[in-house]
């Protein structure tokens, strides 16, 4: 599968608190948490996000708090990929769980700047500069997390477990 | 066959009784589930799963600590929709407002013995660590999953050694050396890593001392982090150690990724920030600084002996005009016992305030919220921009004595000057 996006880049340790504030967390309503998402790092990006935007980070994407809001808030406005030199374990896991494509890869942070357009080619494992000129390669994801991944996140993976419609 | 570190060995447990090592990615049955405000969204997903109760009601544990009271009229439908569901469910770990934070309740209630396996709805489950149990956190959907099926899957992580050896000088705390630690191996340092502490500095400290420790190992990106049985377990719970002991006490044999030593003497009072857990440096580099707000508390260090060295540092002294000292003890018992002692009074007194058990600002709800272009030093484990309010505050962590100090001066200040005896 590909699908075209632009690139928002971000630096190293972007934590749970820049990606979505303490303050906004008694609201569980989605729209309302994408529209504060990134809040503590760019006003900008909230509003201006398309849906099948790639987020491309440095080391750490995700530390400090579980709350899975912080994937909410960024699936909620449309971000189809996160593509980051490493993840912190709980974010990614929340990531994984709640369906969104996460990949590891320094490659990518070296190659693209914000504002690039890319496709992101999950058959193939890399990610594609719309201008043809940058290719980078993503880390392959373990099996056991594709295929939560695959089903749409750990809901429906456990539903079709489970045998629930 | 090479020994086992304490992760392995409670891991392959959890798995039922399997042999595991770092690197297996294993199927676990936690023995204890907590979360707390986000029960409301473990819900909402358990609920798709269309089953009537959790697998094991009896292993959960749900405290209503993060915005409590609530702050907002959503959080109070959220904390009477908890209270209905837990009703409904037969959960009777159950503790609502005012009753402390989830990882002080956990281990100071004995909701969680050494050897167990704890997943936690929040990334300090790593506290559960002080006393020998693998505390990690997950998420909300994963924790609906875990009450629907009882189990996971875990990968077992490589092991950190860190031997701390010697003992504290005047006015140096375990904070300080959680503190010290993070700036030598950074936020990422031990990211999907155990930490498992070592050494004679560990006889020196309580189970609250050790829960500093365990507790800021998430803020260096640990899974979990360990703290073997020693005697100090056996004083903490008379059943403990029990017959498992040997659960968690790694092998003299096991394999670690990487060992790290501290000798405690040399590790002077430390402050940490702003922004990061990995600007961490001697107090005297930070001295000029001046705050607007001090606070003591969370599930770092909210303790009673934090409240004490606070005490003891603020007996005879007044809280600096134009800056507010907050207090949040960590629990009801942990207010109660510091009531009696008469520590309360005293930092009363010195003209701090009292605020309700719980996890009070720290994460920047309610409570002592920040404004634009303020300074805050805290006891407590994130000093993230925004984490306490406005995106232009600045955060400092340090212990509860130089809190403390630093609001009787108005500035960063050592307790060094201040805490003058042995507490």
């Amino acid at each position: 599968m590909t699908c075209e996006g632009r690139v928002w880049k971000f630096g190293d340790d972007i934590n749970t608190d820049l990606i979505i504030s303490g303050r906004y967390l008694d609201n569980y309503d989605e729209s309302h948490l994408a529209s504060h998402a990134m809040e503590g790092i760019s006003t900008e990006f909230a509003k201006r996000v398309k849906e099948g935007d790639i987020i491309i980070a440095g080391r750490n994407f995700g530390c400090g708090s579980s709350r899975e809001q912080a994937v909410v808030s960024l699936k909620g406005c449309g971000v189809q990929a996160i593509i980051a030199v490493s993840f912190a374990r709980i974010f990614y896991r929340n990531a994984v769980n709640l369906g969104m494509q996460v990949y590891e890869s320094t490659d990518a942070y070296e190659a693209f700047n914000d504002g690039d357009k890319a496709s992101l080619d999950t058959s193939e494992g890399c990610l594609r500069a719309s201008s043809g000129a940058t290719e980078a390669s993503l880390k392959e994801v373990p099996p056991h997390l594709k295929a939560i991944v695959d089903s749409g996140g750990l809901m429906p993976y456990t539903k079709f477990k489970l045998g629930i419609r | 066959m090479t020994g086992k570190t304490v992760a392995e060995k409670i891991l392959g447990r959890a798995a039922g009784d399997i042999d595991s090592k770092a690197g297996d990615v294993i199927e676990v049955f936690p023995d204890v589930v907590m979360s707390h405000e986000n029960t409301f969204l473990v819900n909402k997903a358990f609920e798709e799963l269309d089953l009537e109760k959790p697998w094991a009601p009896e292993k959960i544990v749900v405290v209503l600590d993060h915005r409590s009271p609530a702050n907002t009229v959503q959080t109070a439908n959220a904390h009477a929709r908890i209270r209905e569901i837990v009703r409904r469910m037969g959960i009777g770990r159950f503790y609502d407002v005012g009753e402390g934070i989830c990882h002080q309740l956990l281990v100071e209630k004995k909701l969680v013995t050494p050897g167990q396996l704890v997943l936690g709805a929040d990334s300090h489950t790593t506290t559960a660590g002080a006393v020998g149990a693998f505390g990690a956190g997950i998420g909300a959907t994963e924790m609906a999953v875990v009450w629907a099926t009882g189990k996971t899957w875990l990968r077992v992580p490589e092991t950190i050694k860190v031997t701390i050896t010697g003992h504290l000088e005047k006015a140096v705390f375990p904070k300080d050396i959680a503190l010290y630690l993070a700036s030598k191996i950074g936020s990422s340092g031990a990211n999907y890593k155990c930490i498992e502490f070592g050494g004679i500095f560990l006889f020196d400290i309580s189970i609250s001392g050790r829960m500093v420790l365990c507790n800021m190992a998430a803020e260096m990106g640990a899974k979990a982090a360990i703290v073997p049985a020693d005697s100090t377990f056996g004083a903490w719970s008379p059943e403990c150690p029990s017959k498992d002991s040997s659960l968690c006490t790694p092998d003299s044999d096991a394999s670690y990724c990487k060992a790290i030593e501290i000798a405690a003497e040399d590790i002077p009072p430390i402050v940490s920030g702003p922004g990061s857990v990995e600007l961490g440096g001697s107090v005297e580099d930070f001295a000029a600084i001046e705050i607007d707000q001090a606070f003591i508390g969370t599930c770092t260090n909210g303790r009673l002996e934090d409240l004490i060295a606070a005490s003891w540092v603020l007996k005879g002294n007044k809280v600096v005009e134009g800056t507010r000292l907050l207090v949040a003890p960590a629990s009801k018992t942990v207010l109660t016992d510091a009531l009696s002692m008469g520590v309360i009074q005293t930092i009363q007194e010195a003209g701090g305030t009292i605020l309700p058990p719980g996890c009070g600002p720290c994460l920047g709800a309610h409570e002592g919220v920040l404004a634009p272009g303020e300074t805050c030093i805290s006891s407590g484990n994130r000093n993230f921009k925004g984490r306490m309010g406005s995106e232009d505050a600045s955060i400092y962590l340090a212990s509860p004595a130089t809190v403390a100090a630093s609001a009787i001066k108005g500035r960063i200040e050592d307790p060094r000057r201040w805490l003058k005896v042995d507490l």
